[in-house]
């Protein structure tokens, strides 16, 4: 600080410090304090609002546990409220979607930093960026279009005769599943990548020459030097997956519910934002609470994650 | 590595560039599509009415604007923001400094309905109604660390010496940020700018819970495609993907005339001290 104040004088360290806890006060903290006291008062007209009835209570997070129904979680029978069983799908699906993601990338990943040609490399990476830079919510559309009964996968299965009649692919979760996969797994090549371009080829060629067999290679060499890189994709994944609105509202089945469809609901036809806001806090406990066990998981640190 | 290993692995590639892209290929052809449903199976002719469509289309055009204006915006606060707490967090060390990294990378991580929401709840407290406004503060309440990596990131290889050497030298505050400082720092401003730019147009969750009864154009081509989906969509699908590639093309012929030169320089160099011998 003492060093700043040297180089840069009062005013310009105060325009700093002014800055960056504008930035943190009024951009992060506040409206995240605001969040938590709302999500504990009740949803009351403009009138009531600061009235006798406007008290702190858990009723907002109670209302998860409304209307119990019978669903399923991965085959298995249960019989629970539906929000919870919303949840718990979020999370299975999203955790299936981040592992679907790491076995398309990690092959990929290994291929540009070790298999291919450096000269190419530029080239390569530049035809994988351009699906990413169009926007999300076309490349879900891409897939709405493809996946539909009377679409293009189905006519191309059709009339290669590996199927008799149209498939229905958005039913339940298979639509969202597909959409996430698509739009996310570039975010777990690219962290993988950078790791395992770290790693000393030679180490791999002496254990190719001291007889190891190419399982046994990335099962004790390559895929524990990768291990910060997929600690960060996979963190990056799973929290666009929960995170994400778009593709389970486009790709989505009448009888699939995403949790952020559920927050959406209280929030915009509801126009419930006290709900809306616990909801949304239970959201971000679930993501706090995946980010830290991966951190434990795989030791990494925060640091090593947001780069 | 074998042979064949090798060719497993560009089969691999070539299938994955395949699936990334044949979706958005069936995507773009639909755009010329004489069919009310956006497909490409059954043709039933070729017509470039969707982009007359389109081009009537005042609402996307305004989502447009929109979207534009936003990411201008959002661009120019995040970098001013994420450069100035890059340099401050520069130069502080220990627990303070690994504490305010950890509340300036969170945001990244947070889900952005939950940055949508609680812009808008604390704004609307405040009597701030939502609004495009809250879209870029919120917006910047995440992308602004974006930028605040990068710049730290650069700052690692500044020579501090430079500015004692100016400050010896006479040069007043102002003149060393000027001057030394932000020149450095050019580079990773320009590249905080564009990611800024690019991840506000990109932006859905954020802009959803905050812009009022305002559109951008992600959020306008979602409740398009929600409601009565229309070729239009494919139309603008086809031009944005057609301006992304012409992008990428652009920046290649760029990198490989550049390469080219450097080659060439390098050849030229090693016949001079050839003859030099």
């Amino acid at each position: 600080m003492q060093d700043l104040l040297r180089r840069y004088g009062a005013a310009l360290t105060a325009a700093f410090i002014l800055l960056t806890g504008f930035w943190l006060l009024v951009l992060v903290i506040l409206p995240n304090i605001t969040l938590f006291e709302a999500s504990f008062r009740p949803y009351l007209p403009v009138v009531d609002v600061g009235g006798p009835r406007d008290t702190y209570s858990l009723n907002n997070y109670a209302k998860i546990l409304d209307n119990s129904v019978d669903g399923s979680i991965l085959g298995i029978p249960v019989h629970m409220p539906v929000h919870i069983l919303t949840f718990l799908l979020t999370i299975t699906y999203s955790a299936l979607v981040t592992i679907l993601c790491f076995c398309l990338a990690y092959p990929l990943a290994f291929y540009l930093s070790k298999v291919v040609s450096p000269r190419s490399l530029p080239t390569l990476f530049l035809m994988l960026f351009v699906p990413l830079w169009v926007s999300e919510v076309l490349r879900a559309f891409a897939w709405y279009i493809i996946l539909a009964l009377k679409g293009p996968l189905n006519w191309f299965l059709l009339t290669l005769g590996l199927i008799d009649a149209p498939v229905r692919w958005i039913a339940g979760y298979d639509g969202i599943i597909i959409g996430l996969v698509y739009t996310y797994v570039l975010f777990m090549v690219f962290p993988i990548y950078n790791a395992i371009q770290s790693l000393d080829t030679n180490q791999i060629e002496a254990a190719d020459d001291l007889g190891a067999s190419w399982w046994r290679i990335h099962w004790r060499i390559v895929l524990p030097h990768s291990k910060p890189g997929i600690a960060s994709g996979a963190v990056m994944v799973f929290m666009l997956s929960a995170g994400s609105l778009l593709v389970p509202s486009l790709l989505g089945s009448p009888n699939s519910n995403w949790f952020t469809q559920t927050i959406q609901q209280w929030m915009l036809e509801s126009q419930d934002w006290n709900t809306g806001s616990a909801y949304a806090f239970m959201l971000l406990i679930l993501c706090t609470v995946f980010v830290s066990l991966v951190m434990r998981l795989f030791r990494v640190k925060l640091t090593d994650i947001a780069k | 590595m074998t042979n064949p290993r090798k060719l497993l692995g560009h089969i691999y590639m070539g299938t994955f560039l395949l699936y990334l892209i044949i979706p958005l290929v069936i995507m773009a052809g639909a755009a010329f599509n004489d069919s009310k449903l956006p497909s490409v199976v059954p043709w039933k002719g070729t017509t470039g009415r969707w982009f007359v469509d389109l081009w009537n289309d005042s609402a996307i055009w305004f989502a447009f604007r929109n979207t534009l204006l936003v990411a201008a915006a959002v661009a120019i606060i995040a970098v001013i923001i994420g450069t100035a707490s890059a340099i401050l967090i520069n130069s502080i060390s220990g627990r303070v400094r690994s504490v305010l990294y950890g509340v300036m990378v969170a945001p990244i991580l947070a889900p952005g309905a939950v940055i949508g929401i609680s812009t808008l709840l604390m704004w609307d407290k405040i009597g701030v109604g939502s609004g495009l406004h809250l879209s870029v503060l919120g917006q910047v309440s995440y992308i602004a660390a974006f930028v605040m990596l990068l710049v730290l990131a650069r700052l690692q290889s500044f020579d501090q010496g430079l500015e004692e050497a100016a400050l010896d030298l006479g040069a007043s505050h102002a003149q060393v940020m000027r001057r030394i400082l932000l020149p450095h720092l050019y580079p990773a401003i320009g590249a905080g700018a564009a990611i800024a730019f690019f991840q506000s147009i990109e932006n859905f969750n954020v802009t959803l819970f905050t812009r009022g009864t305002s559109n951008t154009l992600t959020v306008y081509v979602f409740s398009k495609v929600r409601s009565g989906i229309t070729p239009t969509i494919n139309a603008l699908a086809f031009l944005l993907i057609v301006a992304t590639l012409v992008l990428a093309l652009v920046y290649e012929t760029n990198r490989r005339r550049k390469a080219k030169l450097e080659a060439a320089r390098e050849a030229e160099g090693r016949r001079a001290s050839e003859l030099e011998e």
